[in-house]
């Protein structure tokens, strides 16, 4: 009986996240009702338009690489202790090196290696955008919050500086409309698309062509048939693998997980905190600098409005980073599920002709409710062990663990 | 909740009548649990315990770690709800739901560790959570009046208008006291109450709770230290594994008696110390000096050698320069002056990475908090200092197959009682994670150990354990540093004594040729010994 009861209580938790989803759906319900709109035709419109076909699909996979790489790096920074809310301007940052060392290369490394040397730029520069909050909080005590999120502010106004100075599209100038954006970075180190990838390796099909019908057919047709997808796609899914090795695997992530744990006992073990702190923030800045790296090379080709090219990732990959419980294989399914409510969103508005700021209002309230069921374990969880603790933090049967941990 | 608001308001504050507590409060006749069970998943926390109080008496709950004390401490005081049993008070059943319950019947809570504001004064902290008598106003200068009054009557020295963080540990417990009292507590439950204090303010707290009972007051005393049980209580109730070992009058119980009915077997209480086989001086401190964040002098002059093969104890009343001196050791506290010496090597400005790496172990006193990532598992707590060396990793990937070996050896060499080693640290009992840490320190033969507080808050088993298992590693030839606010156990095992006072050595003195109570003098800085 006990053990059932403590089956359901761990089955519980593991649903609560989608639970959270549910009861955000069902708030947004009723806004959606005040509005004379049918939510559940709303919601079939917004779970049809972001998984139902082949062009909803990519934008969703195409929408959730940003979400992966920026959760990725939240992820590193929350398992080592510090805090990023600078995602957005790491991104930012990020992606105009990418853009400025792929359009100053130009032509000179195509395909593979000239992609490397961008993706490394973004990671380069986001990790130094990242660095700064993580050195003032280490050596000064500068809280990071904070610093993280002037430094957005920062990245911002550079990107507008130097869209309209030394990066701006020289055509724009010659055309005199001076709108600031970049040139277009050399077709050679674009990203290559899924349906560029599936005929190299011999698919050249059609789904129509192949008689596959139905929704199979619409796969396949993400698969092969050209849409946006492109293959940041696989590298950001390798990048999780990777970050999951390293962060569970290696010398280096035992450590950063040991100084978010415990900084103390971390101390008192011989490790620098202070720069491991300062570590978890480059890398975190680093996997944004290289989500904005991606979306240039892979996905717009040219920088253009710094906002519109973080386009709110950088706050979005923290809940989707939450969502996947801060674990880099759990940011996956997490990513893709947030790309399809950005995307379902998109297409909910424009099939029930609701107001674009319901439904940002509805997905506010799935940030909200995710973020506070979080927030609700973990503070369940502290608070049943400082219960404990309250009294004799020693005294649990050494056989068995606490039932009340065992329950958070 | 009817006897904290009279109390309040001051109504039941009149007269000091026979059935009247000194507060002015009705006394608890009798506190009656009988048949409580408990269980949680997989385990009987408590298992049809019965258990009793009356007015007057100071009942012991002696039991080790894990044995159902807290748990049934918790039932009572309404954080838990029985899954069987009930409970009595004054004769009628009473079921408390929550705190706020067992606040309303009068049953208070001291807890062991402190649950005080440390910003904030004496009377902020016992005004904290009651309704004002001016609502929305504070009424803090009434609260004060009464804080005096109650003092006053309890005899207990408290300032309302000290601030928590000025206060001595002592102080503060007597400020949970006036505030459980000021609460309207006519039953006291008192969680190890003397787990922080030294002898000096254990001896006053005595004094405070024999006279609570004569007062009328019934106190409920948990701990394992037999020798405050006998010394304070009337009658002693013994816990093991859930259920009540039996109830006896204390007068007339030995420490041997008690010992062997909470573990279940014969155990061992006193130490043997063979004569030392000193080897040559590992460790040396040259006039060591260090100072803390505000400038202040924290060691001053300190000189003193720890030789292979002996232990050399540290006694003094807590804050005295203990910490300081381990830490300044171990790297962890920078030393201004005076040099440390490893052997023949200055080891004086090395980081704690490079002194691990050169036969440094520390055992830090506060385990919890600086000795274990509770949300690690025992596996990845046993590596916490040598995972980037070999045989753990390559220097970039863990070793697992190693780890979990490693981790498998010494569970079962130290006696590690855990269900896998893979279980979060966090769930295995104090005198578990206590083994966990003198496992990793041990196994990394070390040349100097530095043991702070090694079995502070740990059970009888555990300890004597622990004792062992230091005066072993002395037969070895390791050279220990045991820095213990445990008198007896400083003295039981230690070979030399260095007793602090101020950040100053006050003397350094052969355990055997020293009595407790010189040591305490010098302790309290009044006598200097020649240094032995």
């Amino acid at each position: 009986m006990n053990s059932n009861r403590l089956f359901s209580r761990r089955l519980f938790n593991a649903l609560l996240p989608f639970l959270a989803v549910l009861a955000a759906f069902a708030v947004g319900a009723v806004i959606l009702l005040l509005q004379g709109v049918n939510p559940l035709e709303a919601y079939q419109a917004m779970i049809v338009g972001a998984f139902g076909s082949k062009n909803g699909l990519a934008d969703t996979l195409v929408k959730s690489i940003p979400l992966m790489l920026v959760g990725l790096g939240i992820a590193i920074a929350f398992r080592g202790g510090v805090i990023n809310i600078g995602a957005e301007g790491q991104m930012i940052v990020g992606a105009l090196l990418t853009t400025f060392v792929g359009v100053q290369l130009g032509e000179q490394f195509p395909g593979m290696l000239g992609i490397g040397i961008g993706l490394i730029a973004g990671m380069v520069m986001g990790g130094i955008w990242g660095a700064i909050p993580g050195f003032l909080k280490a050596q000064l005590g500068v809280n990071e919050i904070l610093s993280t999120i002037m430094m957005n502010q920062i990245a911002i106004q550079i990107g507008y500086y130097l869209l309209r100075g030394v990066m701006i599209d020289p055509a724009e100038v010659a055309a005199g409309t001076n709108i600031p954006h970049s040139a277009r970075l050399p077709k050679v180190i674009d990203m290559p698309r899924f349906t560029d990838m599936a005929q190299w390796l011999g698919f050249d099909q059609s789904a129509k062509d192949l008689g596959l019908q139905g929704y199979l057919g619409e796969v396949y047709g993400v698969l092969v048939e050209p849409s946006r997808l492109h293959s940041g796609f696989i590298f950001a899914v390798v990048m999780a693998v990777l970050v999951y090795i390293f962060l569970w695997r290696t010398t280096i992530g035992y450590r950063i997980r040991a100084v978010g744990l415990n900084p103390h006992a971390s101390r008192y073990a011989g490790m620098n905190v202070k720069r491991t702190m300062v570590l978890s923030m480059t890398l975190s800045g680093a996997f944004a600098g290289l989500a904005g790296a991606v979306e240039i090379l892979g996905l717009h080709h040219r920088m253009f409005e710094p906002t519109a090219v973080s386009a709110g990732y950088g706050f979005s990959g923290i809940v989707a980073a939450l969502f996947g419980k801060l674990h880099p294989l759990g940011i996956i399914p997490s990513s893709i599920l947030f790309g399809g409510l950005l995307v379902g969103g998109d297409k909910m508005q424009r099939a029930m002709q609701i107001p674009q700021v319901l439904i940002v209002a509805v997905l506010g309230l799935v940030v909200l409710f995710v973020v506070s069921t979080d927030y609700f374990v973990r503070k369940r969880s502290t608070r049943r062990v400082s219960v404990d603790s309250d009294e004799k933090p020693t005294d649990t049967t050494p056989t068995e663990p606490n039932p009340a941990e065992a329950q958070a | 909740m009817p006897f904290a608001i009279h109390y309040l308001l001051g109504i039941g504050d009149m007269a000091n009548s026979s059935n009247l507590l000194p507060s002015g409060l009705p006394r608890i006749e009798s506190l009656e649990m009988r048949g409580i069970v408990k269980r949680f998943p997989g385990v009987l926390a408590s298992d049809h315990v019965n258990f009793d109080v009356k007015a007057g008496e100071i009942h012991a709950l002696l039991g080790e770690n894990g044995a159902g004390k807290s748990t049934l401490m918790k039932i009572l005081y309404g954080l838990y709800q029985p899954d069987e049993g009930e409970v009595f008070l004054n004769g009628e059943r009473i079921v408390i739901h929550s705190p706020t319950d067992s606040i309303k019947y009068g049953i208070g809570m001291i807890h062991q560790h402190f649950m005080l504001v440390d910003n904030m004064t004496v009377a902020e902290n016992v005004a904290l959570g009651l309704p004002s008598s001016r609502e929305p106003r504070l009424d803090l200068d009434v609260v004060s009046a009464r804080i005096r009054k109650l003092a006053e009557k309890y005899g207990l020295q408290v300032n309302p208008n000290s601030v928590i963080s000025k206060l001595a540990v002592g102080e503060r417990q007597r400020v949970e006291i006036v505030k459980a009292l000021y609460r309207g507590a006519a039953l006291l439950v008192l969680d190890e109450p003397t787990a922080v204090l030294t002898p000096q303010e254990v001896d006053d707290l005595f004094v405070i709770f024999r006279q609570m009972a004569a007062d009328g007051h019934a106190l409920i005393f948990i701990s394992h230290k037999l020798g405050e049980i006998l010394a304070l209580t009337d009658r002693v109730t013994v816990l093991r594994d859930g259920r009540a070992m039996g109830t006896r009058p204390t007068a007339g119980a030995t420490k041997q008696d008690l010992a062997s009915m909470m573990v279940g077997r014969d155990v061992l209480l006193e130490r043997h110390r063979p004569p030392a086989e000193r080897g040559p001086v590992r460790l040396k401190l040259d006039n060591v000096n260090a100072i803390n964040e505000d400038g202040v002098p924290i060691l001053k002059h300190v000189s003193f050698d720890v030789h292979s093969g002996e232990i050399v104890g540290v006694a003094g009343v807590s804050g005295n320069g203990q910490r300081p001196l381990a830490r300044g050791i171990a790297g962890l506290h920078e030393v201004t002056n005076g040099r440390i010496y490893l052997e023949n090597d200055d080891i004086t400005d090395l980081s704690p990475a490079q002194m691990f790496k050169i036969g440094l172990s520390y055992i830090p006193e506060e385990r919890m908090h600086d000795g274990v990532v509770k949300d690690f598992s025992v596996a990845e707590n046993l590596i916490l200092q040598d995972y980037v060396r070999r045989p753990f990793s390559n220097g970039i990937f863990l070793a697992f197959k190693y780890i979990a070996e490693h981790a498998k050896k010494l569970i079962t060499a130290f006696r590690v009682k855990t269900p896998s080693r893979d279980t979060p640290a966090k769930n295995l009992s104090g005198g578990n994670i206590q083994k966990l840490i003198l496992a990793r320190e041990l196994a990394r033969q070390p040349r100097i150990l530095i043991a702070a507080q090694p079995t502070r808050g740990v059970d009888i088993g555990a300890t004597e354990y622990i004792h062992n298992q230091l005066l072993k590693q002395r037969a070895e030839g390791l050279a220990t540093l045991l820095i213990s606010e445990d008198l007896d156990e400083v003295k039981a095992l230690s070979d030399r004594i260095v007793v602090l006072f101020g950040g100053e050595v006050m003397g350094i003195v052969n355990s055997d040729e020293v009595t407790i109570e010189e040591l305490g003098l010098m302790m309290a800085g009044e006598k200097r010994a020649e240094l032995a």
